[in-house]
């Protein structure tokens, strides 16, 4: 039931996105699945489509099916002829029962995800607590506005799964990457840098420091080098009601500029 | 000894306060003031490719070293030249990606990709040559014909907007111009019947400020040099970014070749503005002047070369002149401020005209069917940044001497969107059969010999016309030229090889056998009180600087 809400909540919020680009960013739902059509489609993706699409579904130029970026199709139905017709020199026809074709549609609108537990909300209410109560644009940025400290959220939406945001703002630490992880640079000449690791090698690493520059070191010059575990930004779980926490989420879905 | 400490301390400060400036607009006029940067494609508006460091100079350029390579992920020639911001490259690499890298160690802090629309069609590979700065924020044309504005810091797209319809052929490979607050961008395509223009954008907001046809339209002036509808589908695309004269407000943009490109038949007339430079202001993008090199061309000779900004003493008068190595084999010199022509004297072998008359008219000279002109398909020149150096004076162009094609029209019809060609042009090599000179080079192999023509960097002095010196190249070269302050010139071609020459006498100082073919123009920073030279040989960045 939750589950359908997701759905739901996830089209209705794409559909009031213009397409960016000339990428297709698919909007119409006739129907919607159960988790048993989740999990059946992706038992039949492992088996049918992953060997060309590819574990994350973006094998293939141009496509990339758990974030909804497709060449030609827009409807649920467009998919199902998609796989069931193939496509000019390119993709086969595929042979499948109406199951496997409703799971593998499924499966591919749910963003490859089939956590039962996302719970979507209001996108334009997400906005007001993600820019007002939960001071989230005080340290993101989002479309060029605001401050680069922390990751840029402008791609969030097609950068991260439903059930990842949520746990990356009930519990950041839990879903930090760790290039994200706050680092603590002490260089051999006494100057201390911190920020965010953009790029690490070796003998080098990239980071954005606190005043938003593009800093380079090279590692000989480097006294001590700390990376923190936890994360800088806070725990919302509590912070947030549970309906404010899917609002935010339901906003950060929206955040698909490429 | 307090002196020069004081001069440090200064310097310091000095350092310091430019590290987080931005480029300002004024930053851009005064280009030349911060040599440790290279903020524009041609390192200044005036095109000169030409560098105020001092470090590397003719007597330690042989102790340049490798400092590090950046491997491209993507197969394809490499034009892009990269701009350096306060020790920050920003290079483009198909098709559309940007990376932003740290340039005293080539490790990258972020990486900008642009999805290109399927529906974008180009003819000759997936080339962007660069980005253009201004404020915290890049510009980059696309494949599919859009402008888009990335964060310089963060790597993140701040506004796309569509410049062309990819369907039809419009697709953007230039570095764009930022002059004041605007970004100035042309449309490639000349092999798809487009009809060209150049568009300027509000830099903030992707706002589109105006639109120049580079082919006038039914009621304005010159639409009369085109018979019928030819107009319509008549090319003149803008593929390299221009240079522009601050004084004068003035932009000078090279236009390519008519279409279809061979069947003139097909498109009586002189064919405005194809194969011309055009001198338009950019706040209005009205156009001052302009001068065509090649009228009515049946020889795909664009004039799509980037025109030098050279003050220079003609016949003892002080002249604002602009200095152009044309792709059909002539090196011409123009007064600036109104497109009058001065000279044209050929670079290279020619037979398809036997001169230019006083006004700047070529006297045309058709071969019969089947036999060879001289300069082939290619030219005698192409896009590739030519040099000048205030210092020698002279100009520096890569050139394909002795290189020609046989040329063969057929009609053809113009569907929106497919190639629009008129007939084809075929390498001539002197013996039926023989391989020609290809576009690119795709094998370590040279097969075609330099009995198809070879590559040449010549020293040109502008007041004469007349060469000062060639450097010799067994394959031709596709590389750009930088000049320094030392005199020195960097160059490459594609055989891979990377030289340093002297400037004033086109001697031989140094190389290095990198391998790939050199299809950009290098260029010059510093960082840290280093110089460094960079330069794309095949799939690789590649910097220099001397031994520590």
């Amino acid at each position: 039931m939750r589950f359908r809400a997701f759905l739901f909540a996830v089209a209705g919020v794409i559909g009031l996105l213009a397409p960016a680009n000339s990428q297709i960013l698919t909007v119409d739902h006739p129907g919607q699945y159960t988790q048993d059509d989740i999990a059946r489609g992706g038992l039949s993706y492992n088996a049918q489509c992953f060997q060309c699409h590819g574990r994350d579904g973006d094998q293939i130029s141009g496509i990339d099916l758990r974030r909804g970026l497709f060449r030609r199709s827009q409807s649920d139905e467009d998919l199902a002829q998609t796989i069931t017709r193939g496509t000019p020199g390119g993709m086969p026809a595929f042979k499948l029962d109406p199951a496997e074709l409703t799971g593998i549609v499924a499966f591919i609108r749910a963003g490859f995800d089939t956590s039962a537990s996302v719970r979507v909300g209001d996108a334009a209410r997400g906005r007001a607590v993600f820019q007002g109560k939960g001071e989230c644009a005080s340290c993101h940025r989002v479309a060029g506005q605001g401050p680069r400290v922390a990751p840029d959220l402008s791609d969030i939406g097609i950068a991260r799964a439903p059930a990842v945001l949520e746990r990356s703002v009930r519990d950041p630490a839990s879903a930090l990457l760790p290039i994200n992880r706050p680092v603590r640079i002490v260089m051999r000449d006494g100057r201390t840098i911190r920020g965010r690791r953009l790029n690490e090698d070796t003998h080098t690493v990239q980071l954005i420091d606190e005043k938003e520059r593009l800093v380079s070191i090279v590692k000989k010059d480097v006294r001590s080098f700390d990376v923190a575990k936890e994360s800088a930004m806070p725990a919302y779980a509590g912070k947030l009601s549970n309906d404010e926490i899917a609002d935010v989420v339901a906003y950060l879905l929206t955040l698909r500029r490429q | 000894m307090t002196r020069h400490v004081a001069l440090s301390a200064l310097l310091i400060v000095t350092a310091l306060s430019t590290i987080d400036a931005q480029v300002t607009s004024d930053r851009l006029l005064k280009a030349a003031d911060e040599p440790q940067n290279w903020i524009t494609y041609s390192g200044g508006y005036a095109g000169h490719r030409h560098s105020q460091l001092t470090q590397i100079t003719p007597a330690n350029v042989k102790n340049l070293e490798l400092k590090w390579i950046l491997p491209n992920q993507v197969f394809g020639a490499w034009q892009s030249t990269p701009i350096v911001v306060d020790g920050i490259m920003y290079v483009t690499q198909r098709p559309n990606d940007v990376l932003a890298v740290d340039a005293k160690t080539g490790r990258v802090f972020w990486q900008y990709r642009y999805t290109v629309s399927p529906d974008a069609r180009v003819c000759c590979g997936a080339n962007n040559r660069g980005v253009a700065i201004l404020g915290d924020t890049l510009y980059m044309g696309t494949l599919d014909a859009h402008l888009v504005a990335i964060d310089r810091t963060t790597g993140r797209s701040l506004w796309d907007v569509t410049v062309g319809d990819p369907k039809l052929g419009y697709s953007i490979t230039m570095a764009p111009l930022v002059v004041k607050d605007k970004v100035l961008v042309g449309s490639g395509g000349g092999e798809y019947g487009i009809r060209g223009f150049i568009a300027a954008f509000d830099a903030k907001t992707g706002k589109e400020l105006w639109r120049v046809y580079t082919i006038p339209g039914p009621g304005e002036k010159g639409n009369e040099s085109w018979s019928g509808d030819s107009w319509k589908s008549g090319g003149a695309s803008v593929w390299v970014t221009p240079s522009y004269d601050p004084a004068l407000n003035l932009t000078y943009w090279g236009v390519g070749n008519p279409g279809p490109d061979f069947n003139p038949a097909q498109r009586m007339g002189d064919n405005l503005y194809t194969d011309s430079v055009l001198a338009l202001d950019p706040d209005t993008g009205a156009l001052k002047w302009y001068f065509q090199f090649s009228p009515h061309d049946p020889y795909d000779y664009d004039s799509v070369q980037i025109g030098v900004l050279a003050d220079i003493n003609w016949k003892g008068t002080p002249t604002k002149a602009i200095l152009w190595g044309n792709r059909n084999g002539f090196f011409y010199v123009l007064d600036r401020t109104n497109g009058k022509f001065l000279s044209a004297t050929p670079f290279v072998k020619v037979n398809w005209a036997s001169g230019i008359d006083d006004k700047g008219r070529p006297i045309p000279t058709p071969q019969p069917e089947g036999q060879p002109t001289w300069p082939g398909v290619q030219g005698g020149t192409n896009w590739y940044s030519p040099s000048y150096s205030p210092r020698t004076g002279l100009f520096y162009l890569s050139a394909w001497d002795g290189y020609a094609s046989i040329f063969k029209p057929e009609s053809s019809q113009y569907v929106p969107g497919r190639n629009f060609l008129g007939g084809g042009a075929t390498p001539y090599a002197g013996v039926t059969g023989a391989p020609g000179v290809r576009v690119g080079r795709a094998t370590p192999i040279n097969t075609w010999t330099d009995a198809a023509g070879n590559g040449a960097v010549i020293a040109i002095d502008p007041l004469t016309g007349q060469k000062k010196w060639t450097f010799k190249q067994f394959d031709v070269t596709d590389s750009g030229n930088l000049t320094t302050a030392t005199d020195l010139l960097f160059t490459g071609g594609r055989e891979g090889y990377f030289y340093a020459l002297d400037a004033r006498t086109g001697a031989e100082l140094w190389k290095a056998s990198l391998g790939g073919q050199i299809a950009n123009g290098p260029m010059t920073y510093s960082v840290d009180g280093k110089q460094y030279v960079a330069v794309i040989s095949g799939n690789s960045l590649i910097a220099f600087a001397l031994r520590d």
